[in-house]
């Protein structure tokens, strides 16, 4: 952390070529969070080695599996992708409001909802309107659902000054209870006995495969969900007075900007993409809302988020990266006879590393912009 | 009629019995938060140090034959989590709510992990005190049966109260709550207070977690925990970060768990569910009834980064 004060003298000095000056600015910038990912991700899998060496197995062992059962065949990748695409989404709910900085963790409420609300508009529909605009309905309903929810949470940051971060917890839980309700109670398919459930959808009702993959739908809606988001962020204008609120919500406001239009809203669209993602849950996976909906994607997207930095185009590689390592848990249980939460041993230890590595962000000159200019 | 039931004192009886039973983890969950943040931090991860308590509590009192020994072993274990979050938390610009949930994820990961192998044996239980032998009715007697820690539990509740007040360690600890710029100038290092206090609440979380798998409901399994951990927080703002409070809070968190199975004893089977969420609306009513934008929230410690 040096703080540079510029030598005019030196910084005119045109030593270089003009042009090759910005590129290194950029690449000393943009490697920083790069490198510094992966050396956590290294200590992350250094530990993670040690713990399964102290319990008697080979790591290599485990880690080649990983890569198998993850990555390795195109019955694994697609695997792994259909494991991350909820994870696109509800990683989004904490992301988006994050730039304004707003912690959110409550996208689990805005998922159950979500689904709850497409299975219910769905029940009428089912059996004669056509399937595509039934579909449609059942995701708008889903975003208006997930958008409310955590649009509440945003709004009474904004106006009431109630905290965010515990208002969507308590929602959450409100969430779950809500759907618990439904499901047991007005929704319920009679015929479902053991695990209470909204009438199923019909097959051809299903949200189908992506052509040429055994992957669902949901995969292209959370990607291009991402890519929309970061244009939002990165392009518009109003992206670019969400970062400005985020930075310092005083000069915002002195500049004009609406902030609470923007919290409520940025918070709104944040919710109703942890919604889709339970509509998705419902129309491609489920089949029909039920207590599996409840199934951790809306905390998980919590750290998906934190370590893509709440970069949404961050969100699509770390998502997948999340998506393989759940994959393969299947495999480590069958060859070596470990329980299935090992991943989520690994999962958490990673996430640890990884979020106590932000701690070295601009401890190295060599990622500061600055030297290199000094340098030139 | 005297002996086969108690007729409609049956529902407030068997509210107040659930409320008891229910409400022993979110006691000591919530005094374990309390501690925490009242030294400025939060700890988000006490699902994952509750679940890891309730898996080191039954396994050690399934290795031992002593339910104690298997309480004690939880505390530890508590303990270190606490303290490794409380280390890691004293970096700078380490996000300590994120921190919170990846500790949760990993500490449900583990304890699943380790605790495999003690799904299947039975473990000795905790003892209670049967207060309700005076009574010839059996449904008081079942009742009345509170378990040690409840006691254990509303005792340290008390304890804490007139500790944060009274004693010097509860003094240095709401100093470093309440301004990390006064603790300094004071003298006292507010990382080491912190970490001491994070390290504490893990433990007080790790007992609830011994209670739920040595008592009730008194089995080891994955699915053990619903969520006890993750509403500390939102019970310790009900609170208002008052260890009495907490208690209390915790009670009618219980009781309003209790309310939809009791109720549905004397044949109320509507709205079941929504009883679960009572309290949660409660406590956002509150928040909301209580909050303002222009000040922080009375009661809440300066230096919470949660309450800013």
């Amino acid at each position: 952390m040096t703080v540079e004060t510029h030598d005019p003298a030196m910084t005119a000095a045109p030593a270089k070529p003009a042009s090759l000056r910005p590129a290194i600015e950029w690449l000393a910038r943009r490697t920083e969070p790069v490198a510094i990912g992966l050396v956590a991700i290294l200590i992350g899998l250094a530990l993670f080695s040690l713990f399964i060496l102290i319990i008697g197995k080979s790591p290599a062992m485990l880690f080649q599996l990983m890569y198998t059962g993850g990555f390795g065949s195109w019955f694994s990748i697609q695997n792994c992708l259909s494991r991350a695409s909820p994870l696109l989404l509800t990683a989004l709910c904490v992301a988006l409001p994050a730039r304004l900085g707003l912690v959110i963790i409550g996208g689990e409420g805005a998922v159950v909802l979500g689904g709850v609300a497409a299975a219910a508009i769905a029940l009428p529909l089912v059996g004669f309107a056509p399937v595509w605009p039934t579909l449609i309905l059942m995701g708008l309903a889903a975003m208006v659902a997930g958008g409310l929810w955590i649009g509440l949470a945003g709004f009474l940051r904004h106006y009431r000054g109630v905290n965010e971060t515990i208002s969507s917890l308590l929602l959450a839980y409100i969430a779950i209870a809500l759907m618990n309700q439904f499901v047991e109670g007005p929704l319920r398919d009679p015929a479902s006995l053991n695990k209470p459930s909204t009438a199923p959808l019909p097959a051809e009702y299903m949200l189908g495969k992506i052509p040429g993959m055994d992957v669902h739908w949901g995969l292209a809606i959370g990607i291009a969900a991402c890519i929309l988001s970061w244009l939002l962020i990165e392009a518009t204008s109003y992206g670019f007075a969400a970062r400005i609120a985020g930075g310092n919500v005083r000069a915002a406001q002195i500049q004009g900007l609406p902030v609470g239009r923007l919290i409520t809203g940025f918070t709104a669209i944040a919710g109703s993409f942890a919604g889709l993602a339970g509509m998705i849950e419902v129309a491609a996976v489920q089949g029909g809302a039920n207590a599996s909906l409840a199934a951790g994607y809306g905390y998980t997207g919590i750290l998906v988020a934190f370590l893509a930095r709440h970069n949404p185009l961050a969100i699509i590689p770390v998502a997948i990266l999340l998506g393989g390592i759940d994959a393969s848990g299947g495999l480590i249980q069958r060859r070596m006879g470990l329980p299935d939460a090992t991943v989520l041993v690994l999962q958490g230890t990673l996430f640890i590393v990884i979020l106590f590595c932000e701690t070295f962000y601009g401890r190295f000159k060599i990622f500061n912009p600055d030297l290199w200019k000094r340098n030139q | 009629m005297e002996s086969s039931g108690i007729g409609i004192w049956g529902v407030p009886l068997a509210i107040l019995a659930g409320a008891i039973r229910v409400s022993t983890p979110f006691i000591f969950v919530s005094l374990g938060e309390t501690i925490t943040e009242r030294s400025g931090r939060i700890n988000l991860g006490l699902e994952g140090t509750l679940v890891f308590g309730a898996m080191t509590a039954y396994a050690i009192a399934v290795m031992t034959g002593s339910p104690w020994l298997g309480v004690l072993a939880a505390m530890g274990s508590g303990a270190i989590f606490g303290l490794v979050h409380g280390w890691i938390c004293k970096w700078p610009k380490v996000n300590d709510i994120a921190i919170g949930i990846a500790m949760m994820q990993f500490g449900l990961g583990l304890a699943f992990f380790l605790g495999k192998p003690f799904i299947q044996p039975v473990a000795p239980r905790l003892p209670a005190i049967p207060l309700g032998f005076w009574s010839a009715s059996p449904q008081i007697q079942a009742a009345l049966n509170i378990n040690v820690l409840f006691v254990i539990g509303a005792a340290l509740a008390f304890l804490l109260w007139w500790a944060f007040r009274n004693m010097r360690v509860g003094l240095i600890l709401r100093v470093v709550g309440d301004s990390t710029d006064a603790a300094r100038a004071m003298g006292i290092n507010p990382d080491r207070v912190r970490l001491l206090a994070t390290a504490t609440g893990g433990s007080l979380a790790a007992i609830g977690g011994a209670y739920l798998s040595l008592y009730y409901p008194g089995s080891w399994n994955e699915g053990i925990s619903s969520g006890q951990g993750l509403m500390a927080v939102a019970l310790v703002i009900f609170a208002r970060w008052n260890p009495i409070g907490c208690f209390f809070a915790a009670l009618l968190f219980g009781g309003a768990g209790a309310l939809g199975p009791a109720l549905q004893s004397v044949g109320v089977t509507q709205g079941y569910y929504l009883f679960y969420a009572a309290p949660y609306v409660l406590t956002l009513a509150i928040l909301i009834a209580t909050s303002s934008p222009n000040r922080s929230l009375t009661g809440a410690p300066g230096a919470l980064s949660l309450t800013k």
